[in-house]
């Protein structure tokens, strides 16, 4: 392997933290659900650059489960989303106070 | 070479992930998380995982990412709404947290553990989709039984929280 893994693990973590960033920066719920998804990627991108680097298939196979606990996770996100507005007519996290202490 | 391609590929993936966070739009967010897909889907085909770049087009830019642009497009949010205002805290955290992760690598030295290159032939010589296959109906059997299980649960939840009148 010409690429050594390190370089991949700089790659993961920086969409890691872009990801991050975007969960706590942004307001629109949509994109705080996009922003999950690219901290799933980016360990996924991790998981598979090991799991090529130390000849191990468990890597690959974890990345289907992460995958299963993505689409779950959007499925009910979204439907979350179509009720919270459905309700409130927002998606702005800052017009949702219900759990609020 | 491969060093090239890799370059490219993280380039693209770096820019089209933080071009979902800073777009204004919700939809060219979405198609800017499309383009970092596709480029993942590259990565992995760099990286030997032929059958897993393929899951990742067809599950995330398929499916995940229609869902995604169909709610985008159901809501149909005009109003323009921007960032948190928690610069002083945001960058405190960062400032510690960068720190932090600088003295990390440099005290303990940035490598990684060489592999025994022992069962990586083999996996390769059938292929890697077989050889995922295997490990995954052998090995990760019950995991996989418990992720079909997340699934239904999911739909479910989908199904009732989206029906009129959930909320009040």
């Amino acid at each position: 392997m010409s690429v050594p893994v390190e370089f991949y693990m700089v790659l993961s973590g920086l969409v890691f933290i872009i990801g991050l960033v975007g969960v706590l920066v942004r307001k629109n719920l949509i994109i705080i659900l996009l922003s999950i998804e690219l901290m799933l990627n980016a360990t996924n991108i991790n998981f598979v650059a090991f799991s090529s680097h130390f000849g191990n298939l468990a890597g690959q196979v974890f990345v289907f489960f992460a995958l299963t606990v993505a689409a779950a996770e959007v499925a009910v996100g979204l439907a979350i989303i179509i009720a919270l507005y459905r309700h409130h007519a927002s998606i702005n996290v800052d017009d949702f106070r219900l759990l609020k202490w | 070479m491969g060093t090239f391609v890799f370059l490219y590929f993280a380039a693209v993936i770096v820019m089209a992930a933080s071009l979902v966070v800073v777009l204004r739009n919700p939809i060219y967010s979405a198609l800017s998380l499309l383009v970092m897909f596709f480029h993942v889907a590259g990565l992995y085909v760099t990286l030997h995982a032929e059958f897993l770049a393929a899951i990742q087009i067809i599950v995330y830019a398929g499916a995940i990412l229609v869902l995604y642009l169909f709610v985008v497009m159901l809501l149909n949010v005009k109003r323009d709404e921007r960032y948190n205002r928690q610069g002083t805290v945001a960058l405190f955290l960062g400032v510690v947290l960068l720190t932090e992760a600088v003295l990390l690598a440099v005290s303990r030295g940035f490598t990684v553990a060489t592999p025994d290159p022992g069962p990586e032939g083999a996996a390769r010589a059938v292929g890697n989709t077989e050889s995922i296959g295997e490990v995954l109906y052998s090995t990760y059997l019950f995991p996989f039984e418990i992720a079909s299980l997340i699934l239904l649960v999911a739909m479910i939840g989908a199904v009732i929280l989206s029906k009129k009148g959930i909320m009040g």
